[in-house]
Formats: C-alpha cells, sequence, structure tokens
C-alpha cells in the first residue's frame, strides 16, 4: 500500500505537487498521466526518495519515505524497483551483469546471482540476448533489460517514468504487457506517462495529473477525465 | 568479502579505462615518495654520522708530568659526578707513544727518538650531548694537574647545525609534498567520479548503500598511493645499492655504507603506509565533496 497524505512539493516558486493525497493498494496496476511538466516524475521521485516533500507524509507499506535516515534509504530502494525513459543501464556491462547488478550491491554470492539472473531474463525472454552489450539492443530490449533489472530483486512496486516513451508501437506494446504480466504476479505497478493511447490500452486505473493536481481518477465512479472531456468535445 | 572482492573490481576497472588519470596521479605521488624516502635516507645518515663523531673521543685533557693515578681517579670522578660524560679513557705515557708509533709506523724515522717520557699522558672524554662539551673542558681546565684542553666542539656543532637544518628543510619540503599529492588524489578521484556519475546515478536507484558507492573511489586513492610509494622505495634503493661502493670509499671508516636491507625494509613499510594514508585521506575528501549519496 501506498500513501500520499496532503503532498506538496515546491521548487523554488515553482509548485510541482500540490496537496496530493493519494492511495493505491497492493497489487495495483496505476496510470499516471498528464502533460510534460505536470508532476507525474516528482510523484514518483517522491516515492523512492530522491526528493522530499516540502509538507505531507508519504508511506510505502508501514514506512514512512520522508521520515527515512539517508542510510535507510537504499533499503527501500530495493523494495521499489525503477524503470526509465532513457534505460539507464550501464554500457560497459553486459545484459546479464546489468541485471545482476542489484543482487551483487546485496552482496550475494555468484551461484545465486547466476541463478536469480537466468530465471528474471527468462521473465523478459531475453536469455539469448546475455551477452550483448547495451549498446547492440533495440530500445524494446533495452528497455526489457531495465524491467528485469528493476525486477530481479522481486521488489514489492515498480516505477515506471515514461517507459514507452522513447520506443515504437510494437516495442511499447511489448513493454506494457511485460508490466502487465508482472503486475499479475502481484506486483504494483505506477506507470506514469503522457501518451493517453497507451493508457487506455489496459484497463487500470488511471490518475491524471495537471499543474501538480489530481484532477481525475478512474477509480472515482461518475467522473470524467479533463483529457477525455477534450477529446469527445 | 565477497562485496569487497566486487569493489576492488570495480575500482580496477576505473584506473584501467582511465590510464592518463592514473599515471598523472601515480607520477606526482612516486615524485612525492621518492623525495620523502631520500630525505628519510639522509636524515638516517646523517644522524648515523653524528653519532659518530659524537661517540668520538671529543675533549682531551693532557696531563702534567708526575700526575698520580690517585689524581687521575680523582678527576674521572669528578667528571663522573657532572652526569654528562659517557666516557672517559686514561691514556698514560706508554699508550701515547704506542699510539705514536701506530700512527707513524711508515715513518720510522720518526719513531726512533721519541720516548714515553717526551709524551703526555692524557684524558679522552666523550659526553652524551655536544652541547656539554664547553662544561667539560671548563671543569678540565681549572684542575691543576691539566696541562692543556683540547676539544672538538666547532666540527660538531657545524655538523649538528646542518643536521638540524636538514632535518627542518626536509621536514617542509616533505610536508608540501604529501599536500600536493593529497590535493592530486583528490583531484583525480573527483574527475573519476564526475566521469561516472550515470554509474553512481544508477547504483543509488538499485538501492546501493553510500559506502558501497564510496569504496571503489577509496580503493583507487589506495591504490595510487600504496604502488606509487612501493615503487619509489624501490627506485631509491635500486639507486643507493648502485652508488653504496663509491660511497663507501667516501666515508670510509663510519659505518654507513652498504645501507642494511632492514632500513630500506622499515622505509618501505613506511612509505606504503603513508602512501595508504595520503590516497585514504584524499579520496575520502573527494567523495565527501563530489559523492551526493
Amino acid at each position: 500500500m501506498i500513501n500520499f497524505h496532503e503532498v506538496t512539493k515546491h521548487y523554488n516558486s515553482i509548485t510541482a505537487l500540490a496537496d496530493v493525497s493519494l492511495e493505491i493498494p497492493d497489487s495495483e496496476f496505476i496510470f499516471l498521466v498528464g502533460p510534460s511538466g505536470a508532476g507525474k516524475s516528482t510523484l514518483l521521485k517522491l516515492i523512492i526518495r530522491e526528493e522530499l516533500p516540502s509538507s505531507g507524509r508519504i508511506f510505502v507499506g508501514n514506512t514512512e519515505v520522508n521520515k527515512l535516515s539517508s542510510s535507510q534509504v537504499p533499503h527501500l530502494r530495493r523494495r521499489v524497483g525503477t524503470i526509465f525513459q532513457d534505460f539507464k543501464l550501464l554500457p560497459q556491462r553486459t545484459v546479464f551483469e546489468n541485471v545482476a547488478f542489484p543482487l551483487e550491491i546485496l552482496g550475494l554470492d555468484d551461484d545465486e546471482i547466476e541463478s536469480v539472473t537466468k530465471d528474471t531474463l527468462a521473465l523478459v525472454d531475453l536469455e539469448h540476448l546475455a551477452d550483448h552489450f547495451p549498446g547492440q539492443l533495440s530500445g524494446g530490449e533495452a528497455q526489457r533489460t531495465a524491467t528485469a533489472r528493476a525486477m530481479v530483486l522481486r521488489p514489492e512496486v515498480i516505477l515506471a517514468d515514461e517507459p514507452t516513451g522513447n520506443l515504437d508501437a510494437g516495442s511499447a506494446w511489448e513493454v506494457m504487457q511485460l508490466l502487465d504480466r508482472l503486475n499479475s504476479l502481484g506486483t504494483t505497478v505506477i506507470m506514469a506517462t503522457h501518451n493517453m493511447d497507451i493508457s487506455n490500452s489496459l484497463p487500470h486505473r488511471t490518475l491524471e495529473i495537471q499543474k501538480g493536481r489530481i484532477v481525475h481518477d478512474s477509480k472515482q465512479k461518475g467522473t470524467k477525465s479533463p483529457a477525455a472531456k477534450k477529446k469527445h468535445s | 568479502m565477497k562485496n569487497l572482492q566486487r569493489l576492488a573490481k570495480i575500482s580496477g576497472q576505473r584506473i584501467t579505462r582511465n590510464p592518463y588519470h592514473a599515471l598523472a596521479a601515480f607520477l606526482v605521488m612516486f615524485f612525492t615518495f621518492f623525495v620523502v624516502g631520500a630525505f628519510v635516507l639522509v636524515s638516517f645518515g646523517s644522524n648515523v654520522l653524528l653519532h659518530y663523531f659524537e661517540s668520538r673521543p671529543a675533549v682531551t685533557a693532557f696531563l702534567k708530568d708526575g700526575t698520580t693515578t690517585d689524581k687521575v681517579k680523582s678527576i674521572q670522578d669528578t667528571l663522573a659526578k657532572t652526569q654528562v660524560v659517557s666516557k672517559t679513557r686514561y691514556v698514560s705515557k706508554e699508550e701515547a707513544l704506542k699510539i705514536y708509533k701506530e700512527r707513524n709506523k711508515n715513518q720510522p724515522l720518526l719513531s726512533e727518538f721519541v720516548t714515553a717520557d717526551v709524551l703526555p699522558a692524557s684524558i679522552e672524554v666523550s659526553t652524551y650531548k655536544i652541547d656539554d662539551l664547553s662544561k667539560v673542558a671548563s671543569i678540565l681546565q681549572k684542575n691543576p694537574d691539566v696541562e692543556e684542553v683540547v676539544f672538538q666542539q666547532n666540527i660538531i656543532e657545524t655538523l649538528s647545525s646542518w643536521t638540524r637544518a636538514l632535518r627542518n628543510i626536509g621536514g617542509g619540503v616533505v610536508a608540501f609534498l604529501l599536500v600536493t599529492s593529497l590535493l592530486t588524489t583528490l583531484i583525480v578521484v573527483g574527475l573519476n567520479i564526475s566521469l561516472h556519475r550515470d554509474e553512481i546515478e544508477i547504483m543509488r536507484l538499485v538501492g546501493a548503500t553510500a559506502g558501497y558507492i564510496r569504496t571503489p573511489f577509496i580503493f583507487e586513492g589506495i591504490f595510487y598511493g600504496a604502488v606509487s610509494a612501493a615503487v619509489a622505495t624501490t627506485v631509491l634503493w635500486g639507486i643507493i645499492a648502485w652508488f653504496s661502493p663509491a660511497l663507501q670509499r667516501i666515508f670510509s671508516g663510519i659505518p654507513l655504507f652498504p645501507v642494511s636491507p632492514a632500513v630500506f625494509g622499515y622505509l618501505l613499510l613506511f612509505e606504503i603506509a603513508a602512501g595508504v594514508a595520503v590516497g585514504v585521506i584524499g579520496s575520502f575528501v573527494a567523495t565527501r565533496k563530489y559523492l551526493m549519496v
């Protein structure tokens, strides 16, 4: 369960999030939609404590994120996997080594790392590319590698910040199916996208953010998204 | 343990991927530790030299003819009471003749007409500190049985002041070079942090602790310090060994050369410890300053 209680985030005079309250139950798949600069990425950064809120409280499970000491932050980040638009893969490491990286950080022995990494690569259908370097991969393959790295520690939550932003339609669909499969295995997935077609392609809860405020939550029945209204008018 | 191996590997990769940075850091630190080692050896040598001269009889009191053994004993007791005297030795007329003959054995004509009666008996005195030589000389000069007092205070004082100056200048140069090495480590590690910014960001995002991110950079600093110190000491060792036969002739009679391998062993340990300290401090400051973890 992820909870936001009246969370506000300012960057100097700019308000990125304004008084956001939100509840995301375990195992939910949720789309954060809205235009660029709406506050989607800020919301994700607050969950992994990459940013601190200006006011309000954030919980991941029973952990109050904004009260964590800096030495506790790595433990939170092992519970929350992250995927980015630009993949953020280590170019000098192979696909296998990139995926194995979080396990190395945990100090697991080589046999365990090999076994867990191979299982994870099988899940994203990348075993045949294990020895390739990121520069040799297509966009879709690179994003699947990043997804495998995010899930290798079997996190409770996966945050995906515009994961399909750099991909063609076919690769984007592959990544969406992969995230959907992870969600069906019990992982909470929060995906930020400005592409309404993507969010409409799957029947999941959608939160629309504009100018730092949640203007629509598809979970609350009877409300209509401003973006959808605009589309219909 | 496994993690330390992995972190050492990351550190090694970073060093080999930026060979020019590594070379710059190595050369600056090599120069520092070469000069540090040279000053340590010169300081050690000057101490040996000073000790050699200090342990020679520094004050010689020539006694009047007819000075009895009791009076000699009395003079020696007076000197012992001052507690500044390390050794006294009575040289009788016969011994003086023996020494004279030994020194002039290649010129028998000079020895032929000299008898023990012609040469004065003497007391040779050594002190713990050269500063006490004049005090001892003054005591002896006041003694009615002493004919003449000769002492080599000037030679030893000059040597001592040179040794002090050498230590002070050496200390200053070494301190300056150590600070330079520290700053070089800081800059090189800082540059590497900057080059690996993306990698560090990914490490943070996948849950690496601050210690895990910092450690390869600390290892890098230790590597530069330890390797340059070890190489500098080895080169110094080679140079001294090469010139040892010639230096042995110049300093004949003074136990300076060849320098014992144990001295170089201690120097190697000292330099590596200093190198590791410089590497750790430099890289630690760099990670504190440039790593926002």
